[in-house]
């Protein structure tokens, strides 16, 4: 193979105008089969210079083209694409803030409302509640007032009758004694007698 | 010339468009040397033309553009860190380049650029070359700790240091003869079933049914040779961006 490659670099400059004259030249000095067309094409190094210079300058090229045009091009749309994207979602971070906090205040007052409302409640049961006992306490006051005015006029009726009943008493017991011995107890003995028996 | 119809290596021979001859050079204008160009054409005028609008939301053309694009972003960064960045551009007109060119390739009667092996071989070392020259720009001597890992026992460093010295030497060569050699062999592996088609046909009725096998094969082998289009350009964008990381971060 290295000797074919050697040949054919050293035949091709002078059969430059096709490769088959090259392959021609070739295969006239060497053992390889007559399809074959000289020299393996990929090892043959007459080709080399030439495919180096213009990989060298078509690649050059490319990659100055796409260092100075391509890339900062399609960098920016992505940079860009991601700053929009970035700034979309602080933008809806900063929304469902404001949102949360709506929520939150809107729950605030809800609760403060209810709060109102119970501490109202609680005041017109209390006051209510208060009412009612006042006007139990006064009507119980009046009630008391006047079992102790009805005890107190019972009482006055039976210290009334009791007295009376003393009195009768005695004027019994001086008639009954009077009957009985004949003498005339004392008005005071009387009443001591009948003192102790009503005891 | 109906043996060039069915002969495998036929695809790969290098015709003169343009003769030119520079002090005794032979710096024809070749058939590789417009698939080169054209391989830079329609990578370049792709690129430019689907992102010339630069839709917020882009369509399918920019989004391939993009995806080609952060593709290789990712693949450099990950490698190399963020620092590796600034090969950005190489790295992607290397992946752009290659890619182009295999994809080229498979079309019937294009030469195929990355089919040569002096080609691959200049951009392997190109990669190489960059590697060596940065990491001695960046680091001086330091660089040389890439031959040198840690944590190896004194009496065995001779030892790896030549291994790891023969690894790196031999990684242009590996770089280049990996494409160079998947390229060949896919199309002369393609030509070969096509040519058995053409062959079988040639035999007559029972020839025409035969046929049905290679056809079948060649189309399957075509789109193989797609993946290994897109897989060899991958594989060569990442091994460089692994060398790259070497001129970087030499100390490993």
């Amino acid at each position: 193979m290295f000797v074919t490659s050697a040949f054919a670099q050293e035949s091709a400059p002078s059969a430059d105008t096709s490769h088959a004259a090259t392959g021609a030249d070739t295969h006239s000095g060497t053992s390889v089969p007559a399809e074959a067309h000289g020299a393996f094409p990929p090892f043959d190094p007459a080709t080399f210079p030439s495919q180096l210079l213009w990989l060298a300058i078509t690649f050059g090229l490319f990659y100055l083209f796409l260092k100075r045009v391509v890339v900062p091009r399609v960098g920016g749309i992505i940079d860009v694409r991601n700053d929009r994207i970035s700034q979309d979602l602080d933008q809806a971070a900063k929304l469902k803030g404001e949102a949360d906090a709506a929520v939150a205040a809107y729950e605030q007052e809800l609760a403060e409302a209810k709060s109102n409302a119970n501490s109202i409640g609680q005041q017109a049961a209390d006051a209510a509640k208060a009412e009612a006992e006042a006007a139990r306490k006064k009507i119980e006051a009046s009630l008391d007032e006047k079992l102790g005015e009805a005890e107190a006029r019972i009482s006055s009726i039976k210290a009334n009758a009791m007295k009376e009943v003393g009195s009768i008493a005695e004027d019994t017991a001086s008639a009954i004694v009077e009957a009985l011995v004949g003498g005339k107890a004392s008005k005071a003995e009387v009443a001591a007698a009948v003192k102790s028996v009503a005891r | 010339m109906a043996a060039d119809k069915v002969d495998p290596i036929h695809q790969f021979h290098i015709i003169k468009l343009v003769p030119i001859n520079i002090g005794g050079y032979d710096l024809s204008f070749t058939n590789s040397a417009l698939f080169m160009v054209a391989t830079v054409v329609v990578a370049a005028a792709f690129l430019f033309l689907t992102t010339s609008s630069r839709s917020l939301v882009p369509g399918r053309l920019q989004s391939i553009s993009e995806m080609a694009y952060e593709f290789v972003g990712n693949m450099l960064r990950d490698a190399a860190g963020t620092q590796g960045m600034k090969f950005f551009p190489f790295v992607f007109s290397l992946f752009m380049f290659v890619l182009v060119a295999n994809l080229l390739g498979l079309f019937p009667y294009f030469f195929t650029v990355t089919s040569h092996i002096i080609v691959t071989f200049g951009l392997a070392a190109l990669v190489i070359g960059t590697v060596v020259v940065y990491g001695f720009m960046k680091h001086g001597l330091g660089f040389l700790k890439l031959f040198v890992p840690h944590g190896v026992p004194v009496f065995l460093l001779p030892l790896v240091v030549l291994i790891e010295v023969i690894s790196f030497v031999s990684r242009p060569v590996s770089l280049s003869v990996r494409l160079f050699a998947n390229m060949l062999a896919g199309h002369i592996t393609l030509k070969v079933f096509s040519g058995f088609v053409v062959s079988l046909s040639a035999l007559g009725a029972v020839g025409v049914a035969g046929s049905v096998l290679p056809l079948a094969m060649a189309v399957a082998l075509t789109a193989l040779e797609l993946l290994v289009a897109f897989l060899q350009a991958y594989v060569f964008a990442v091994l460089t961006c692994m060398y790259l990381n070497d001129a970087l971060h030499p100390g490993h």
